[in-house]
């Protein structure tokens, strides 16, 4: 009974910010409707999610989600692990650096978008002035108004907010591990890449696991700084979901369809998450639900 | 994710709020009696998108006059940013509330609100002082001859020109026709000037070109019939869109044009107040974002209407533009509706006009216009033949969106006129 009591205002909460709006956008994602009035009416069955299927820019957003994924894991978790690596050394001002690595993270999105606008403005952008003065005029770019190099652009913003998130997860999994393991391995006569390959890295896997899984969730749900840097633009070439839907849904006054779209990010996510962990952090999760099966 | 979230949810929270404020105050006369309705308190939501200088101080010293002379009158003004105001009214509408006055465009949208039952018909209300509006200005907000909003500034759409440029450039007058037009892009180009600045990231500007050539080759009338049975596979429209192709293909717009903003320091407006470009089109704000964005261009500053399209069935004095209006919320008290007439009086017009910001709306009050910008629009207004509104504005906002999106990817080449007139259509008979 108490246990009911304590958990009351927790489950009120989540029912009301989580639960709730799940449910009214699975109900209204059946519907057409512009979102005027109280219930949407109008009921068109899945019309809403044949249509997304057809749609190419909601596709186009799949494969730029897809793209944006790879690169975040190829890419931008091998460099924040580098540098967490780094950092991790013995060297002068280390919380210095590791400071500055870390500040990106603690801007909002669209502090971090508006800064980019400013620095990759075609005219008057930062970006352009440093290559022109280092001589690299042939650099100089429209970064963000040229549908084949919008992505990149993107890309690098992504990279620059959130590898120092990555990097202080990396740091706490590097510092974990005993020292004792790194010594034996030296003492047996391992080299420093035998090292990381066989012992550092091993041992930080849950880590890395964790930051894959935090990576893609977040790329799905990606919306905020695109649609300050971008609009989603030149010509959706950068668009994502969340842009799409806030599209139809706030500007379009197709809530109906928005809704929809935000059901299949919300399955998009809820199926990677639960096939995650079910298979690849199996191993990570298996300990804290032993844990409370043994405590209850 | 998470700070969108928060903000709807503050907004809902807020919304709430609202309408229990609101329920509350009309229970209570309602007990009192209705005899004292002369002393009745009544309060008054208006939402305003005159955020910034010079109009807000305007709004909120006529709301303090009209307060002051009915004290049973609170007028709680809520000065919002426009894409502020459009989200936020968004949310408020799906509660079913909305604020007793509010910023309106009419067309489309206006028409999904009254709908709605959101909007309210001011027919009635008005109808003592109506005929003051000017016809041209009020069309917007009658909706199938019912009135549910009125203007308090009009103006049109057409090029703003840098005079100094388009001499260096060699050419002596404004072009009247589109071959003209044409011409003067190639002249400009070839003396290395940007003919042309526009925001491709914000949509709506690139609109204009696309809409303004549909109704110079294919007419008004065409563009009121392609909403009303939903179909634009006219050919005249894709005409239009070849025209627009035309000059796209030319490469007339500023570097990086498809990532610029209107109104930010490296934007639209600021290419040209920094004589970066020769020409925009653009209403009748642009002389003053140009100056807020950059630089004022001063006497160098000229406008000159659309071109006229050889052969087409449009007139070269058809207008294309729109102003702002404020329609009245469902609910509304009375005193809405005499604030309204109250800050549309021809004396608080004149004031409103006074700051450079608004352009006439009511009969008479003309001269009031002192700016040389200002009066150079009006003057064009005044010899109007018919006037079209926005079309993301006067058609449903799915539509009305759509032919921003699609005459963006035209200008950016990813589609063809043909291409785009089907996804218009598309879009409008899905709606």
């Amino acid at each position: 009974m108490t246990i009911v009591l304590f958990l009351l205002p927790a489950i009120v909460l989540f029912a009301l910010l989580v639960l709730a709006p799940i449910a009214l956008a699975t109900y209204s994602s059946v519907f057409k409707w512009n979102g005027f009035g109280l219930f949407p009416t109008n009921f068109i069955g899945l019309d809403n999610f044949t249509r997304l299927l057809g749609d190419e820019i909601f596709l186009g957003d799949l494969s730029r989600g897809l793209v944006l994924i790879v690169f975040s894991v190829l890419i931008q978790l091998p460099l924040a692990l580098a540098i967490a690596l780094l950092l991790n050394q013995r060297m002068r001002g280390r919380a210095v650096y590791r400071l500055i690595f870390f500040m990106p993270y603690v801007l909002s999105e669209v502090i971090t978008a508006v800064l980019f606008t400013m620095i990759l403005s075609p005219e008057r952008g930062l970006a352009n002035e440093l290559l022109g003065l280092i001589g690299l005029e042939e650099l100089e770019s429209t970064f963000l108004s040229e549908p084949s190099t919008v992505m990149y652009s993107l890309f690098i913003v992504m990279t620059w907010k959130y590898f120092g998130f990555h990097m202080i997860l990396y740091l706490a999994g590097r510092q974990s591990i005993p020292n004792e393991l790194l010594e034996a391995a030296q003492i047996d006569g391992a080299t420093t890449w035998k090292v990381f390959r066989h012992v550092t890295l091993p041992l930080m896997g849950p880590t890395i696991r964790i930051t894959i899984f935090l990576s893609v969730i977040g790329t799905i749900q990606l919306f905020d700084m695109v649609y300050v840097l971008t609009g989603g633009g030149p010509v959706h070439a950068s668009e994502t979901m969340g842009v799409t839907m806030y599209e139809f849904g706030f500007k379009r006054f197709q809530v109906g369809y928005a809704s929809a779209i935000s059901v299949v990010m919300f399955l998009l996510s809820l199926v990677f998450a639960i096939g995650y962990q079910r298979f690849v952090m199996r191993r990570d999760t298996e300990g804290a639900i032993t844990n409370m099966r043994g405590k209850r | 994710m998470s700070f969108t979230r928060r903000g709807v949810v503050t907004l809902a929270a807020s919304a709430l709020l609202l309408a229990g404020c609101g329920s509350g105050e009309s229970e209570a006369p309602a007990a009192s009696g209705s005899a004292a309705a002369a002393e009745e308190k009544v309060t008054v939501e208006w939402w305003h998108i005159q955020n910034i200088e010079p109009m807000a101080p305007v709004w909120d010293a006529m709301a303090k006059e009209y307060m002051a002379a009915h004290p049973n009158v609170t007028i709680k003004v809520t000065p919002l940013e426009n894409e502020a105001f459009k989200a936020k009214m968004t949310t408020v509408a799906q509660s079913g509330e909305s604020p007793d006055i509010y910023q309106t465009w009419g067309g489309g949208v206006l028409q999904q609100q009254a709908d709605a039952g959101i909007a309210k018909d001011i027919t009635a209300d008005i109808a003592p002082w109506a005929d003051t509006i000017t016809p041209a200005a009020a069309a917007a907000y009658k909706l199938d001859g019912k009135t549910y909003g009125v203007p308090y500034d009009i103006g049109m759409v057409g090029f703003w020109y840098n005079k100094a440029l388009f001499t260096k450039a060699g050419i002596t007058a404004p072009p009247a026709t589109w071959t003209e037009f044409i011409e003067d892009v190639k002249k400009l180009k070839a003396a290395g000037i940007t003919p042309l600045s526009l925001a491709g990231k914000a949509k709506w500007p690139g609109h204009y070109y696309w809409a303004y050539l549909a109704m110079r080759v294919a007419g008004l009338d065409a563009l009121k019939q392609a909403a009303a049975s939903k179909s634009f596979e006219n050919p005249d429209f894709i005409t239009a869109g070849q025209k627009l192709k035309e000059l796209s293909d030319l490469k007339p717009f500023q570097n990086g044009f498809l990532g610029a903003n209107y109104d930010t320091p490296d934007g639209q407006a600021a290419t040209m107040g920094n004589s970066k470009a020769a020409m925009e089109l653009m209403g009748q704000w642009a002389p003053t974002v140009q100056k807020d964005t950059s630089k004022d261009l001063g006497e160098d500053l000229g406008f000159f209407p659309f071109p006229m399209v050889e052969g087409g069935k449009g007139s070269a004095t058809d207008a294309f533009g729109g102003g702002g209006g404020f329609a009245v919320g469902a609910d509304a008290p009375p005193a809405a509706v005499d604030f309204l007439k109250f800050i549309l009086s021809p004396e608080n017009h004149r004031k409103e006009i006074g700051t450079g910001a608004i352009l006439p709306v009511i009969k008479g009050t003309e001269d009031a216009v002192s700016s040389r910008t200002g009066k150079m629009v009006a003057e064009t207004l005044a010899q109007a033949t018919d006037f079209q509104l926005y079309l993301d504005q006067a058609y449903p906002p799915a539509v009305g969106q759509q032919v921003n999106d699609s005459v963006a990817e035209l200008i950016a080449g990813t589609k063809s006129p043909e291409e785009i007139v089907k996804a218009i259509t598309e879009t409008a008979q899905s709606e």
